[in-house]
């Protein structure tokens, strides 16, 4: 393998998959049992491992694949595979650095940004010098780029900006003004994960351009409509987790409608949804194929679930309550993760075939995945219907009589973090090999 | 540059003008009518609300992480308050762990609590719900 800095970023990402699941069941087993390892893994330390390593994943992969598509599929010529290569050895040590910052107890951060807030300077600095070699390349290179192109520039581009404003608290200025600081931190995170939905979206628009064997999934005016959609939806479209702040109603308004621009999205699936399934060329790539069409599932489900909960109406009694993270969960697990792992093995089958005991096998992980993800998700909804339900009606109970009452529904919730986690396992760890031996070629 | 990419340009280049916009004025405008500033010893509670992590487990407004309860009218309502909230601070329960704050940290931690509470509410029971599914809620000294 010529372009090792793509794998090894690949290598990684898998890794902190299956490190970040170990994390988040390590996290859900104190739901369960409280005083277990509270002293040595308390919970508010254990959900930062969890958070940060499966973003990680999210982030690693969509940027290794990005790197293997242009250097390997497409043959260009990258502008400096130095700067890739110090784009890699940046991310890595700001990685090793973050759990150093962690294992110390030194989280001076925020949800989700946990780490102390100096290690934002070298990620930064990452995506400058990912920046950088993407448009050099691709501008000297590629005359009419197809929206794929366009999305993992915009992606690029977006996260910066997005993290740099998650760090705007770091001012008195924006600290100082509790609900502005609250509004800002949330609009950062949601046009953040629109960044990166901007990159592992682009990844599946290209993985379909290739299975079918024709562009133009990626040139038509409807591919660029709803990359501006989305573009839109990524800038303006973040205040639906704000809805119930106290802050100006103009803000909300914007959120509400733009939201609600995501109905043409899913209007669209629906009426393309079979189209789109007859016409792909299965035969070629049946694991990423696969992948794929579990990918329609979940968008198709967690789109309706969004819309639902941007409507304020609905989100005031959704807000607030694990809804949302079932949400949140469906669309890094149920979308973003099968759609990475159709790259992973769009890739491997570029590199060297699976043998068919490990077809056979990861065809049966995505099985016991998809299953158990449903179950998974169900029972976060239900603890959320009960979480709802307490919050409006139920304020007679105290909060730990309400959690003790899920109790059963947060066992269950763990039983099925487990068998999900066994199913990743089953498909990650073949590709985590095939992946290591083409090192070695 | 071909006629598309020109067009994609301009697209995105109206939408980027129009986030500067949208920016500055999230940026710069009041958060509402009567916006609280922090003081020296809420931000102090807030970097100790920050460095224990203390949103991994609780929210204010429903954001934050759900193992705890959300903390955004602790101060104000009823049979709770400022004594309740140091009591719980270093004694821990089931779920919570035995922090060590001196009494001047929690002291600090109730003081940001206790502006928190000061914004708003939540769960804001008096929102008014709207036919077109707006909800308007209800802000906290509007009355």
């Amino acid at each position: 393998m010529k372009n090792k800095a793509a794998i090894i970023f690949l290598i990684t990402a898998l890794s902190a998959l299956l490190v970040g699941m170990l994390f988040g069941l390590f996290a859900a087993l104190q739901y369960l049992i409280p005083e277990f390892l509270k002293d040595l893994i308390p919970f508010h330390k254990m959900r930062p491992f969890h958070v940060t390593t499966v973003i990680t994943w999210i982030i690693l992969c969509a940027t290794g694949s990005i790197y293997f598509y242009l250097t390997q599929i497409e043959k260009l010529k990258l502008f400096s595979n130095k700067l890739m290569k110090l784009h890699l050895v940046v991310f890595l040590l700001t990685g090793l650095g973050i759990y150093l910052s962690y294992f110390f107890g030194k989280m001076e951060g925020r949800e989700y940004l946990a780490f102390t807030p100096i290690l934002t300077i070298p990620i930064l600095f990452g995506w400058f010098l990912f920046g950088i070699n993407y448009f050099k390349t691709m501008m000297k290179q590629v005359k009419i780029w197809p929206v794929y192109y366009w999305m993992w520039g915009t992606g690029i581009v977006f996260m910066m900006i997005h993290l740099t404003e998650a760090h705007l608290w770091l001012l008195p200025y924006f600290r100082e003004h509790v609900i502005k600081d609250l509004t800002i931190q949330w609009k950062s995170y949601g046009s953040f994960v629109g960044s990166w939905n901007m990159l592992v979206y682009g990844i599946s628009i290209y993985i379909m351009a290739k299975i079918k064997g024709s562009d133009a999934i990626g040139r038509g005016k409807l591919a660029f409509f709803f990359y501006f959609l989305g573009l839109t939806n990524l800038m303006f479209g973040w205040a639906h987790h704000t809805y119930i702040v106290p802050t100006q109603p103009w803000i909300r308004y914007v959120a509400y409608g733009v939201s609600m621009t995501e109905w043409i999205i899913l209007g669209y699936m629906i009426y393309d949804w079979k189209k789109n399934l007859s016409q792909t060329k299965k035969e070629a790539y049946p694991l990423a194929y696969r992948f794929l069409v579990s990918t329609d599932f979940w968008i198709f489900i967690n789109l309706i679930i969004a819309l639902l909960f941007s409507i304020p109406a609905i989100n005031f009694f959704t807000h607030g309550t694990h809804v949302t993270v079932a949400h949140s969960m469906g669309t890094t697990i149920g979308i973003n993760t099968t759609i990475l792992f159709a790259s992973l093995l769009f890739i491997i089958s570029r590199i060297s075939a699976f043998s068919k005991k490990q077809e056979t096998l990861i065809k049966r992980g995505l099985w016991g995945f998809n299953i158990t993800l449903f179950l998974f998700f169900s029972a976060l909804m239900v603890a959320g219907a009960r979480r709802s339900h307490w919050i409006y009606t139920g304020n007679d109970t105290s909060f730990s009589n309400m959690q003790d009452s899920l109790f059963w529904v947060y066992f269950a919730f763990f039983v099925f973090g487990v068998v999900l986690t066994t199913s990743i396992s089953i498909i990650g760890l073949p590709i985590l090999k095939k992946l290591i031996k083409s090192l070695r070629v | 540059m071909t006629k598309k990419t020109t067009y994609n340009f301009l697209v995105i280049t109206i939408l980027i003008i129009l986030l500067v916009i949208f920016n500055g004025f999230v940026y710069t405008s009041n958060e509402n009518k009567n916006p609280v500033k922090l003081t020296e010893q809420g931000l102090h509670g807030q970097r100790l609300w920050q460095e224990n992590n203390c949103w991994s487990c609780h929210q204010t407004y429903g954001l934050g992480g759900y193992l705890g309860p959300d903390l955004t009218n602790i101060y104000s309502v009823e049979n709770k308050g400022p004594m309740y909230i140091k009591a719980f601070l270093n004694s821990g329960v089931k779920t919570m762990p035995k922090f060590n704050f001196s009494d001047a940290e929690k002291e600090a931690l109730v003081t940001y609590l206790k502006f928190i509470d000061s914004t708003g509410y939540y769960p804001n029971y008096n929102a008014k719900f709207k036919p077109n599914g707006w909800v308007e809620i209800e802000y906290k000294n509007e009355k």
